[in-house]
């Protein structure tokens, strides 16, 4: 009830909101930021995450927040307002999360949402970048001797969550293979938990860094695996209003330089000392050069207060997601260096 | 809906005209200026307005389906999908909601203790618990409890239960529109009857067995068909197919969801209690004299109750019983909770999801849920007025 009554109060104010507020956000091409000069007048940034996805956005049982989502979130308050703590949290359904932004209730989206063409174009939306690189999977009892997606049959039945990508790509992949299925699509993600649990379906289909987290709640993780393939590509990234694009500006380049800094090896213990590094691009980073901040409207030691309160894009992975045993392997989210695909412009 | 009290009085009442005409004209104003800064404010944000997304592909699949559809279809189709079930379990609902409410109601009347006090437990202790959390208690309480498709509950085997729904034979007509033919024909005839014998009774005081000659035309007429109209009836039985090692599923006859069961059950054994309530105020609304007098002057125990009782609790029971009916169907709305695919699952949620048009698909949604709502008042609006004391 109190899930319902919560979306329909959050699309009803949202749409009273769109009604009601004047003119929303700083024109394009201004240097001024309307959502910037209302972050700094409250003094805490407007975060939209997750209703519990362990290693992107969780809470604990004190009520902190933590995750590699809640880091982006958390780097754009360290540069906008000079404390990573200034963050408020909303937690937010798939179904909510983009009338959330729009309608101004929050001003950043770090909500492991995918990036497609008609969700940038469309609804009044701009994803910023990518902070992970993931792609949809499906898990499956190790019993039922499904070893991979060639074995499903016709009549097989999938829990999924309703209002995501993965209700699409799965009706892509069944159809492309001419294999009946029963979709069952469920609003929250620990009702899907509990519906597979229970025996409902017979497979569990999402991104796959959320089935390694949601197996974790399961009660008997150890009898579940996740299948090899994957069936879509899903760049998850944070995504901001459009129409502000001063304010955009800052959450893209608080992230890349989240990234840029595992690059050059910058990290949350040695950032200070880097000062007089022999390498340009990491006195940029650590603001003993040039006058980056200036172009947002900071001053210039936003980014080495990133990088020294919530660390770089290694740190947060390392200690959100692979020590947490989610995806200990990094995959894709390694560094362009190292093999993987993270490839950000050159912070100058 | 009472428009009386709202007509205007031209002829004598100008100076009560004008604060009226004043409200009006600020409503739309209102209304207008929402409007505008509404599109104002969507056209800043780069949101555009307007319904031609009904038209494109879902590209989503649903469920349980009481039309052909799936993700090929538009959202215009997904929405008539979402309608239907909404309005499946709601009727689902209002049926069972109707019997177990007035079967309790009575029994909250009994003589008999144990029956009595059984009943009001039942009532204080459904009314008083949140339906979503009845509604969370039968989904994941049943689909525990259930077993596994390989292990399923056997009912002769011909229809099965588990925990992927249950599994029922589909019926197989041939020469189906006789048959329904047949049907049409028996309730027409009974129609006559009852009329027949309502004449015969005015006028001569003669009483004919209507109800037993009408469930034997009932019965009788569509009977026939099977016997000489060429109609015969096979049944397709589900088959347990094996998908992979443990993987069951069953395939054929006709499959009712367990998110369906569970709906329509917390539904149903949620708003029987109100109507409960309802049935038992009208029982006890009516007068004593009343039965005592209909007593004296000769009427069968039964004749009390259909003609002197019923026809005066009914216009004490039917007013609030019109609420608990809008209750169940705006209720039905919680089904999104355990993946049931009514409209706000499936329209207010998925379609939304990947269309973005909050302002088109919500007012959509209300719009329809207030459509829905009138209707079911107004059809008990007839029946009240029908059932209502004409003074003579």
């Amino acid at each position: 009830m109190i899930k319902s009554i919560r979306t329909w109060i959050l699309v009803g104010f949202a749409s009273l909101l769109l009604v009601a507020c004047g003119q929303g956000g700083g024109g394009a091409g201004s240097k001024k930021s309307k959502t910037l000069d209302n972050t700094k007048k409250a003094g805490f940034v407007k975060c939209g995450v997750s209703q519990g996805l362990p290693g992107f956005s969780n809470a604990d049982e004190a009520g902190n927040w933590t995750g590699i989502d809640v880091d982006v979130c958390r780097a754009v308050a360290a540069a906008v307002l000079g404390d990573a703590d200034k963050v408020k949290y909303t937690p937010l359904s798939a179904k909510e999360r983009f009338t959330a932004l729009t309608s101004g209730e929050i001003d950043v989206l770090a909500r492991n949402t995918t990036w497609t063409l008609s969700r940038d174009a469309d609804i009044g939306l701009t994803f910023v970048g990518v902070n992970f690189y993931d792609g949809q999977g499906f898990m499956v009892r190790k019993a039922s001797g499904i070893n991979s997606v060639n074995d499903f049959k016709n009549g097989i039945s999938a829990c999924t969550n309703t209002g995501t990508t993965t209700e699409l790509n799965m009706r892509d992949f069944f159809n492309s293979r001419n294999i009946s299925y029963e979709p069952i699509a469920f609003e929250k993600a620990d009702e899907v938990v509990q519906a597979y649990d229970a025996g409902r379906c017979d497979t569990y289909t999402t991104d796959k860094s959320g089935l390694a987290a949601q197996r974790t709640k399961l009660s008997n993780p150890d009898e579940h695996k996740v299948l090899p393939e994957t069936i879509s590509k899903e760049p998850l990234g944070p995504v901001v209003r459009q129409g502000d694009s001063v304010w955009e500006d800052i959450v893209r380049w608080s992230l890349n330089t989240m990234i840029e800094a595992e690059e050059y090896g910058v990290n949350s213990s040695n950032a200070s000392s880097l000062k007089d590094s022999d390498n340009p691009a990491i006195k940029r980073l650590v603001g003993a050069e040039g006058e980056l901040g200036a172009a947002f409207g900071l001053d210039n030691d936003w980014s080495l207060r990133i990088i020294e309160q919530v660390g770089n894009y290694g740190e947060s992975y390392k200690k959100h997601i692979a020590d947490t045993g989610i995806l200990p392997n990094r995959g894709p989210n390694e560094l362009w260096t190292k093999g993987g695909i993270l490839y950000v412009p050159p912070a100058r | 809906m009472n428009f009386k009290n709202l007509k205007l009085n031209l002829s004598n009442k100008n100076k009560d005209l004008i604060p009226q005409v004043l409200t009006v004209l600020f409503i739309i104003l209102v209304v207008i200026y929402f409007t505008i800064n509404a599109q104002n404010n969507m056209g800043n944000r780069g949101i555009s307005f307007g319904f031609g997304f009904l038209s494109q592909e879902s590209s989503f699949d649903i469920t349980f389906s009481l039309i052909d559809y799936d993700g090929s279809h538009s959202y215009a189709r997904a929405f008539l999908v979402g309608l239907l079930n909404t309005i499946l379990v709601s009727a689902i609902g209002i049926f069972f909601a109707t019997i177990l409410g007035v079967t309790i109601g009575i029994a909250r009347l009994s003589q008999n203790y144990l029956v009595a006090k059984s009943a009001e437990w039942y009532v204080e202790i459904f009314r008083n618990i949140p339906l979503i959390l009845q509604i969370f208690f039968w989904y994941f309480a049943a689909l525990r409890a259930l077993p596994l498709t390989v292990d399923s509950i056997n009912f002769y085997d011909i229809s099965f239960l588990n925990v992927k729904g249950w599994y029922v034979p589909k019926f197989v007509w041939s020469n189906f529109s006789l048959f329904l033919y047949s049907i049409i024909f028996a309730v027409i005839l009974i129609y006559l009857l009852s009329k027949y014998a309502q004449n015969q009774r005015d006028r001569y005081g003669k009483q004919i067995p209507t109800l037993y000659i009408s469930i034997l035309l009932f019965i009788g007429l569509p009977s026939l068909t099977f016997l000489i109209g060429g109609v015969s009836l096979s049944f397709e039985i589900p088959e347990l197919n094996q998908l992979s090692k443990t993987v069951y599923v069953y395939k054929g006859g006709v499959s009712i969801i367990p998110e369906l069961i569970s709906l329509a059950l917390a539904l149903s054994m949620y708003t029987a209690t109100f109507i409960a309530e309802n049935v038992r105020a009208g029982i006890l609304g009516v007068n004593k004299g009343q039965k005592e007098a209909a007593a004296s002057i000769g009427l069968t125990k039964g004749q009390i109750l259909k003609l002197v009782v019923m026809p005066q609790a009914l216009r004490i029971i039917i007013p609030p019983t019109t609420n608990q009916y809008l209750n169940l169907t705006k209720n039905s709305s919680l089904a999104a909770a355990i993946a049931y695919p009514d409209i706000v699952l499936v329209f207010a949620g998925t379609a939304l999801m990947q269309t973005g048009r909050a302002i088109e698909i919500i007012s959509i949604t209300m719009l329809t849920y207030l459509s829905l709502s009138l209707s079911i008042s107004v059809f008990m609006n007839w029946y009240n007025k029908k059932m209502a004391i004409k003074e003579k």
